[in-house]
């Protein structure tokens, strides 16, 4: 197993934690919290292909993760947002019992 | 000669070791030379503001313990290492005991990008200063942990307010930072203090003596004094408040390591400011160059630490909203502003039209700002109501 | 496959693992914490510095800090009541099994993830800079636009909702000499 292979079994193992996290729990946080596990392991991923290219001199996948970085804190600021929001409606913070438009 | 003591001790050292450990050692050695300077002037710098303070109001600092006490630090130390270490019964046991070194050992690693000498840098990094903020937010973390951890509503109450306090500071301390990096073009610190060699006349090329390096200077100042939570920005300590805050359920040695991280914080955030727009290790006058290069760093260290004592002896604490308010309707607008006037700076040609352009570009704004924001505020007659 | 990479990948996977199984929502962040500084490492060992310490600054630094706040905020710093897992849990560990089983099979199926790494010079922030600079300047004033949108609305978003129905509430409270008014 050369190494990059070895960076890319690790970035999607990362990304079946933070999938199966995101898919069993209840809280909504915890679920936010598995979302960022996977970007962040779809971060790793460019890193290690960046790196393992034939030119890594034009560090477009650096940019690239940058700008991920940065669209992620954008998107766990709303996310987190929104979860207080919604609880301070629901007074709960469960994705099982946010269900009142449940057909 | 006297300059390069250090660098020739620290080579002959590194040449003493078999050839493939030498970079184990020479890092070694690098590291234990931190550890040995810095904790040694943290004790200098809790005796010097007792006694600072306690001149300040009016009074003898400590003075028993040896001259004109300033082996108080000894005393200090041996009380927090014997005294009974207490822990809450109903405390998170691990994250109880994490909490100090989480703050403590990103403080150790902040210094470690600081040059303070010619060649007297321990890791020379290519995004040094980014590095630096980097570890200056992980400290964060430990706040939190410390608050949380000892099931206190005070603590935890500190321990938030400490945190807000800490993220909004971080801004215009970080863009600050970013005139000095867009002036210098790069972001390693040896660059930033190289570009601030040479003098024009007699006056030094530092870049605190242009209009915009004095208003970041000022702006970095302020954040880094609320950064390091230290009065008067110290509401989520103070004693009147909180008791003391987020570490109010720690004593002996944690407690010494908490107020070791916090005075840590103190001096890499002068250093830097020191790197940034100080000079760095630079003489301020031609003629002075023959004192080495680490002299005028710790010196302006040490002018930088005798300021922070002075400002704590002498205004009175910021209250939360007042201090959120100043943080976000003052300090970012004027940081942002500096960016601007740096990058004017930087693209004129020098001579007398830059500095006028420059110095009404920063000052107008500031007195229509501060004007802006006393306005809305309203200073009425104080009315008292009493008990009937 | 060295020593420090080995090392780093169990201390992310054990933390993530940590992350998501726990029952005490803050040792959840804190493991998170801990899983972004692996992760941070990771990024060093790989060459890419700059990288590295964005990580830390922007994920330990603010966005594991605003889990603990959201943590702290909706009470969750309490016991949970209920069952932290919910019933269908098995699936959605199902699901994530089968999803690593499909990209593990593909990595070792591919004939192009093979090469070795060539000795590259690690890119200068100078050159991160020049191509943000030049080549990606787009997306970076998007970005910029994007986290003003995201700040501004992250505000109203999380503003007290009919906050003038509270002040005229408040208001005639203390007009009437602190009796509670008749209809609410």
């Amino acid at each position: 197993m050369t190494s990059l292979q070895a960076y890319l079994l690790l970035s999607a193992l990362l990304f079946a934690v933070g999938l199966a996290g995101a898919l069993t729990r209840r809280n909504a946080i915890i679920v936010l919290i598995g979302i960022e596990l996977m970007l962040n392991a779809a971060n790793l991923n460019f890193i290690a292909f960046w790196r393992y290219s034939p030119n890594p001199e034009t560090s477009t996948g650096l940019v690239f993760v940058l700008f991920s970085l940065g669209v992620a804190a954008a998107e766990a600021a709303v996310g987190l947002g929104l979860i207080i929001a919604v609880y301070r409606h629901y007074r709960t913070t469960s994705v099982d019992q946010v269900d009142t438009l449940k057909g | 000669m006297l300059e390069q003591i250090f660098v020739s001790a620290k080579h002959w050292l590194v040449n003493l070791a078999p050839s493939q450990w030498q970079p184990f050692f020479s890092a070694l050695i690098s590291v234990v030379a931190l550890l040995l300077v810095f904790p040694s002037l943290f004790a200098l710098t809790t005796v010097l503001e007792r006694k600072g303070l306690g001149r300040i109001q009016n009074r003898y600092g400590p003075n028993r313990v040896g001259p004109w006490g300033f082996l108080q630090p000894l005393a200090d130390g041996l009380k927090a290492l014997t005294k009974e270490d207490l822990i809450p019964r109903a405390a998170d046991q691990w994250v109880h005991l994490l909490a100090p070194l989480v703050l403590v050992v990103p403080a150790f690693l902040a210094l470690a990008v600081l040059p303070m000498g010619r060649d007297l840098v321990a890791v020379d990094m290519d995004a040094g200063v980014l590095f630096f903020f980097a570890v200056g937010a992980a400290t964060e973390l430990s706040v939190f942990m410390a608050g949380w951890s000892s099931r206190n509503k005070y603590s935890l109450l500190g321990a938030m307010r400490a945190i807000a306090q800490m993220i909004s500071y971080e801004v215009p301390l970080i863009l600050s930072a970013a005139s000095v990096i867009m002036v210098a073009g790069s972001l390693s610190t040896v660059a930033i203090v190289e570009a601030q060699a040479g003098y024009s006349g007699w006056l030094p090329q530092w870049f605190v003596l242009t209009p915009w390096g004095f208003a970041g200077f000022i702006l970095f100042l302020i954040a880094a004094t609320a950064e390091s939570n230290r009065s008067p920005f110290d509401l989520p300590e103070g004693e009147s408040e909180l008791i003391a805050g987020y570490y109010t359920e720690y004593s002996g040695f944690k407690f010494a390591l908490f107020f070791l991280g916090e005075y840590l914080g103190m001096f890499a955030t002068s250093g830097l400011a020191i790197t940034l727009f100080l000079g760095g290790w630079h003489a301020p006058l031609p003629f002075l160059e023959w004192i080495p290069s680490y002299a005028w760093f710790f010196g302006k260290m040490l002018g930088l630490i005798c300021l922070f004592i002075w400002v704590r002896g002498t205004l009175p604490r910021l209250r939360m909203d007042q201090l959120m308010n100043f943080a976000w309707k003052f300090m970012l607008p004027m940081a942002l502003l500096t960016i601007i006037v740096a990058g004017t700076w930087r693209l004129m040609t020098p001579g007398w039209e830059r500095w006028l352009v420059c110095a009404i570009a920063l000052a107008g704004p500031y007195v229509l700002l501060a004007r802006a924001l006393l306005e809305q505020k309203s200073f009425s007659k104080r009315s008292y109501r009493y008990a009937e | 496959m060295t020593a420090s990479f080995v090392l780093l990948s169990l201390l992310i996977i054990s933390s993530a693992i940590v992350a998501m199984t726990l029952r005490n929502l803050v040792h959840c962040a804190l493991a998170l914490s801990l899983t972004f500084a692996g992760l941070a490492g990771v990024y060093l060992e790989l060459n890419a510095q700059f990288i590295g310490f964005a990580q830390i600054l922007i994920y330990i630094g603010a966005v594991a800090i605003l889990v603990v706040f959201a943590i702290l905020l909706t009470r969750g710093s309490e016991s949970p009541t209920q069952q932290v897992f919910s019933t269908s849990w098995v699936w959605g560990v199902a699901v994530a099994l089968a999803v690593f089983g499909v990209i593990a099979s593909v990595i070792f199926s591919s004939r192009l993830i093979s090469g070795q790494a060539l000795q590259a010079t690690q890119p200068s922030v100078r050159q991160i800079g020049d191509a943000l600079m030049t080549r990606f300047v787009l997306p970076l004033q998007v970005l910029g636009l994007l986290l003003t949108a995201a700040l501004i609305g992250g505000v109203i978003i999380a503003l007290k909702d009919k906050p003038d129905a509270e002040i005229t509430e408040a208001a005639q409270t203390t007009s009437q000499g602190f009796s509670r008014p008749e209809t609410k």
